[in-house]
């Protein structure tokens, strides 16, 4: 539910990073609150428990410029991806307007990409909104791992990405790596999908 | 949708006029009376109005997030504890108070004031505000 303001020709859009727990959603926020830090005038906003894990929601608001003689104003959300922590989650997912799924490469984290996407589907049908027309943009990360086996991009597209079709990248969040080409292309779908309220 | 002088979300709209009806309340009604800073927001957390004293450097977009985060939290609080909701959200500060107050199904007001107005004071303001805004959709 982007909010566009004719008047002072601002819009403001939801962003927000999914997926499950520990997969580098947060990592994805705080590179890109690094590499922005001039563009970015307040600090991040972290609710987070004493172990460092996201209890409700990291917010970074990044303000892109102007598209189309609008100031864009992207609102930066990430989820808790722990399992028990649903209903925050999917307070978290009201009035989104595009989403970037962060999964886990490890291959022991396959399981639990499935169940953060299929989590992910249901959350959203309860907004009534469909995985399959949201602007959406899946991410594997942690490529730059070399300790732990990783699965194959091929197996990540065809586990997560065969019906929905999205664009993906393989990144790394640690390194920076494909962290801001994925948050060029969510923010390109989702102002795209705007733009028959932005003229 | 809506003429070129319009804004617009997916679920309802509001033209120039009302917004700009809607700054003229916020600042009549709650800005002259005392109050340091408001906020109309929508429940995803975008704000739609905001006016303050002109003494105020809060981060606003992130208290609209957090706000509009809370609120939910405290709204689904009290579903599980079997209420329709808990009317009066107000936290006090040793100089600040910040005082939450739901327009409708989506527009959440927030003010923001200080020792020079009272909390019944505050209500009383914030209670004909919502309702000049409610106004707009009746
Ligand atoms: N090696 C590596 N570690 C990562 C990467 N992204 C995140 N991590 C680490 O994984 C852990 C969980 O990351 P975090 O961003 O908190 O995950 P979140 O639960 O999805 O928010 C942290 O220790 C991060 O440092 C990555 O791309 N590569
Ligand atoms: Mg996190």
């Amino acid at each position: 539910m982007a909010f566009v303001n004719m008047k002072t020709k601002e819009v403001q859009a939801k962003i927000v990073f999914y997926g499950p727990g520990r997969g580098g959603k947060t990592t994805n926020l705080e590179y890109v609150y690094s590499k922005f830090r001039e563009r970015i005038k307040t600090d991040m906003v972290s609710i987070k428990t004493h172990g460092d894990r996201t209890l409700f929601f990291d917010f970074l608001p990044f303000d892109i410029g102007k598209i189309m003689g609008y100031d864009v104003k992207i609102q930066l959300y990430t989820v808790p991806g722990q399992v028990k922590y649903n209903a925050t989650r999917k307070l978290v997912l009201k009035g989104v307007d595009g989403m970037v799924f962060v999964a886990d490469s490890q291959r022991d984290k396959r399981e639990k990409n499935h169940e953060s996407l299929k989590n992910l589907q249901e959350n959203l049908a309860a907004y009534k909104k469909s995985i399959f027309k949201i602007p959406l943009v899946l991410q594997y990360n942690k490529r730059d791992l070399k300790e732990t086996p990783l699965m194959p991009i091929e197996m990540m597209e065809k586990d997560l990405n065969k019906q929905l079709k999205a664009p993906s990248f393989p990144a790394s969040a640690i390194t920076g790596e494909n962290v801001v080409p994925t948050l060029k292309k969510i923010i390109s779908l989702t102002m795209a999908s705007l733009q028959n309220v932005m003229k | 949708m809506g003429s070129d002088d319009s804004y617009e979300f997916t679920d309802y709209s509001l033209d120039q006029e009302q917004l700009e009806y809607i700054e003229e309340v916020l600042d009549d009604d709650l800005i002259q009376a005392g109050v340091h800073s408001v906020l109309l927001i929508d429940m995803a957390g975008n704000i739609i109005a905001q006016k303050d004293n002109g003494h105020c450097d809060h981060d606003v977009y992130s208290l609209a997030a957090l706000a509009s985060a809370n609120f939910a939290a405290v709204d689904t609080m009290a579903k599980i504890v079997g209420e329709e909701e808990f009317s009066l959200l107000f936290h006090k500060g040793e100089n600040e108070n910040i005082h939450f107050s739901k327009v409708h199904s989506e527009f959440l007001l927030i003010t923001i004031f200080g020792k020079d107005v009272t909390l019944g004071l505050l209500r009383l303001k914030v209670n004909e505000v919502v309702e000049k805004i409610r106004g707009l959709w009746e």
